[in-house]
């Protein structure tokens, strides 16, 4: 037998080896390298995501697990960007606090890898190992900062809960391949068509999707994502709210649409389930909070509900708007961490939300530009956020689910309660002491974060166009 | 054949036998024990269905080595299970109603099924009569399944970097066997004669 063709997945060949190679080098070289390892890091990511937007070779590979079509390049470029910035919003946090480990950036890079996987599987186990190789990595990092308890506690209720969420997919795995005779998601397709649902089947579906709804926080397996968001080191926080959630968001697509297509019926009702349980408890847990990481936390659950509202339709215009929703998501998301992690006095980091009180007074460029985020996390018109709101209602409202964009509006309308707050407590409160500077990166990733929200309006076309090419390889 | 069914049955009570015991037996030491003759069984089971190879791994990996690996955690950490399950009583309530839930659920399912006779033949990759498992196991895990194996490795070298970054300490002050040093050493670096006088001492 021949050997298999290598191209496809060339760029996850090169982090992975790129990641040994690092890992060897920081080994040698000691505690002292983080910082060049850090950014070996950065260079290998930026590579593969060059590969991937100059020359992707698309086809599919290894026996048909593995497949790279328009939908992976983009979803795929979307999550190396997710990686690439949280390590370099990293890179100040890792310096003053003391979290100078060579192991983090390699950790990332292993789980980017694990992400592509994941957004490149076609068969259930690549989809499985996928994810465990992502997960695995995840539950490291939140508790990379070993000698604090929040953060190993993190880690402890990330990887308990993990490994229950992650039998239970495979529990499902197992029901449908038990129930289809096949684990790629041709195959499953092919005999979904052929013989269509049974009781069998929807057991397994309800499986494979709760496993998968705990890897997005969606409602009803969103009970660890506080608690992680807030006890893991901020920088651990803007990855993991950034790069895996789109790997995981993108894998529920893949697997609803091409490998449980046919049935669409018996999984929409699910998928509206967890939408609708996530934008409400995201929407109505939020206000009580009074960290912003435990705030940024529920707001998160909420958008993933809302991204999951576009593939409850499971037409080629709903999967279109959850890509735009997770591309904005994530411009957003890494824009927001910026300011948190930009949220630092003399005497180390602050997250509770009382300390912003003023900022438009000390620093009013870094208030003007979160102010801006937190508008278009709340969804206000014309900024970025509101017009992956609108894409996914439309999209749903087209497939004749008016009641899920219903709801969703009306969530929005509460959730916009504690994004405001924010800006009056920024704009009207008395003011407390300035922040430190912000370092050079940090302000670079909130300048574009803040341009991307800004300027969506203009460049709205060319990345609806890529996002219609990538859903219409589904289909 | 009756044969076969009988002895089916036997292994397949005793593991689901040993498995309860294993949640259920008081001393944290005979839960193991229970854990490693499920083990046994479980290869039993393989033995029947023809996939020797299986079976021996099942042996020599999980009894020989994560068994007895359990066994030393266990033994060497002192674990008050007593206090750990101190809630159970509490959530079993609650805990036992959404079992039989889901117990019915699963009976609903397969119980409206029968399964087909041939189905070991029908599988992904199905065993042949030529060659032996460990050919057969060879020839697709290295081809047609490289990307998982190598997807597998990638997540075990996860696992080990991560097992060494959250607990692998640096003490200060730890005396390391330093060879180079050893060997260089000669009687004029290490060695001094000292002449003491009688009834004196040094």
């Amino acid at each position: 037998m021949a050997l298999p063709a290598l191209s496809p997945a060339l760029p996850e060949i090169l982090l992975a080896v790129g990641a040994m190679a690092l890992l060897m080098f920081g080994a040698f070289a000691g505690e002292k390298s983080s910082r060049t390892v850090s950014f070996g890091a950065m260079g290998l990511i930026a590579v593969a995501f060059l590969m991937l937007l100059v020359a992707p070779k698309y086809g599919t590979t290894f026996s048909g697990a593995y497949v790279l079509d328009p939908f992976a390049r983009l979803m795929k470029l979307l999550a190396l960007a997710g990686s690439g910035f949280a390590i370099l919003m990293s890179l100040d946090f890792a310096r003053r606090e003391k979290f100078d480990r060579f192991e983090y950036p390699v950790l990332i890079l292993l789980a980017t890898v694990g992400m592509m996987v994941m957004i490149s599987a076609n068969d259930l186990i690549s989809l499985y190992l996928g994810l465990e190789l992502q997960s695995l990595a995840l539950y490291v990092i939140a508790a990379i900062d070993r000698d604090n308890v929040r953060s190993t506690e993190a880690g402890l209720k990330y990887f308990v809960l993990g490994a229950l969420s992650s039998g239970m997919l495979l529990y499902g795995a197992s029901l449908t391949y038990g129930f289809t005779g096949h684990t790629d998601f041709a195959g499953i397709a092919a005999a979904l068509k052929a013989h269509g649902s049974s009781l069998g089947i929807v057991f397994g579906i309800v499986f494979v999707l709760a496993g998968l709804a705990f890897k997005i926080s969606a409602v009803p397996f969103h009970m660890w994502t506080p608690d992680v968001y807030e006890g893991a080191p901020t920088p651990v926080t803007t990855f993991f709210a950034g790069a895996p959630k789109i790997a995981a968001a993108a894998l529920m697509v893949r697997v609803v649409i091409d490998g449980y297509g046919p049935i669409a019926k018996d999984w929409q009702q699910i998928v509206v389930f967890i939408s609708i349980a996530s934008m409400v408890l995201g929407a109505f847990a939020a206000i009580g909070q009074r960290n912003i990481k435990r705030l940024m936390a529920y707001s998160s659950i909420g958008h993933m509900g809302y991204a999951l509202v576009g593939l409850a339709a499971g037409t080629q215009q709903g999967v279109e708007s959850v890509i735009l929703y997770v591309a904005i998501y994530l411009a957003m998301t890494l824009g927001t961490f910026a300011c948190i992690l930009a949220m630092r006095r003399k005497d180390g980091p602050v997250e509770d939300i009382g300390e912003l009180a003023g900022l438009s007074r000390t620093s009013p460029v870094l208030a003007f530009l979160l102010a801006m985020l937190m508008f278009s996390l709340a969804g206000i018109p014309v900024l970025a956020g509101f017009f992956a709101k609108l894409y996914v209602f439309m999209a749903a409202v087209k497939a004749g689910l008016l009641g899920l964009a219903i709801v969703g509006a009306l969530a929005s309308v509460v959730g916009a309660f504690y994004y405001l707050r924010v800006i009056k407590i920024m704009y009207f409160d008395e003011p407390k002491p300035a922040f430190e500077p912000m370092p050079l990166e940090l302000k670079v990733v909130l300048g574009l974060s803040g341009l991307f929200v800004l300027g969506y309006v203009l460049i709205a076309n060319p990345i609806g166009t890529a996002a219609t090419t990538a859903a219409a390889s589904l289909f | 054949m009756v044969l076969k069914a009988l002895f089916f049955y036997l292994f397949a009570a005793v593991t689901v036998a040993s498995a309860f015991m294993v949640i259920s037996a008081r001393n944290p030491v005979h839960s193991v024990l229970f854990l490693i003759l499920a083990f046994i069984n479980a290869a039993g089971l393989f033995l029947l269905v023809g996939a020797e190879f299986l079976a021996m791994i099942l042996v020599v990996v999980y009894v020989g080595a994560v068994a007895v690996l359990f066994l030393f955690v266990v033994m060497m950490l002192d674990v008050d299970f007593v206090e750990l399950r101190q809630g159970f009583l509490q959530y079993l309530p609650i805990g036992s109603v959404l079992g039989a839930v889901l117990l019915v659920e699963l009976l609903m399912v397969l119980g409206g099924w029968a399964i087909d006779p041939g189905l070991v033949g029908k599988g992904a990759v199905p065993i042949t009569a030529t060659g032996s498992n460990i050919e057969q196991i060879g020839t697709v895990l290295y081809t047609k399944y490289v990307f998982f194996f190598q997807a597998s490795g990638l997540v075990l070298l996860v696992a080990m970097v991560g097992a060494i970054v959250l607990t692998l300490r640096h003490k200060e002050g730890v005396r390391r066997q330093d060879i180079s040093r050893q060997v260089a050493r000669g009687p004029a670096s290490s060695i001094e004669v000292v002449s003491v006088e009688t009834g004196k001492g040094l």
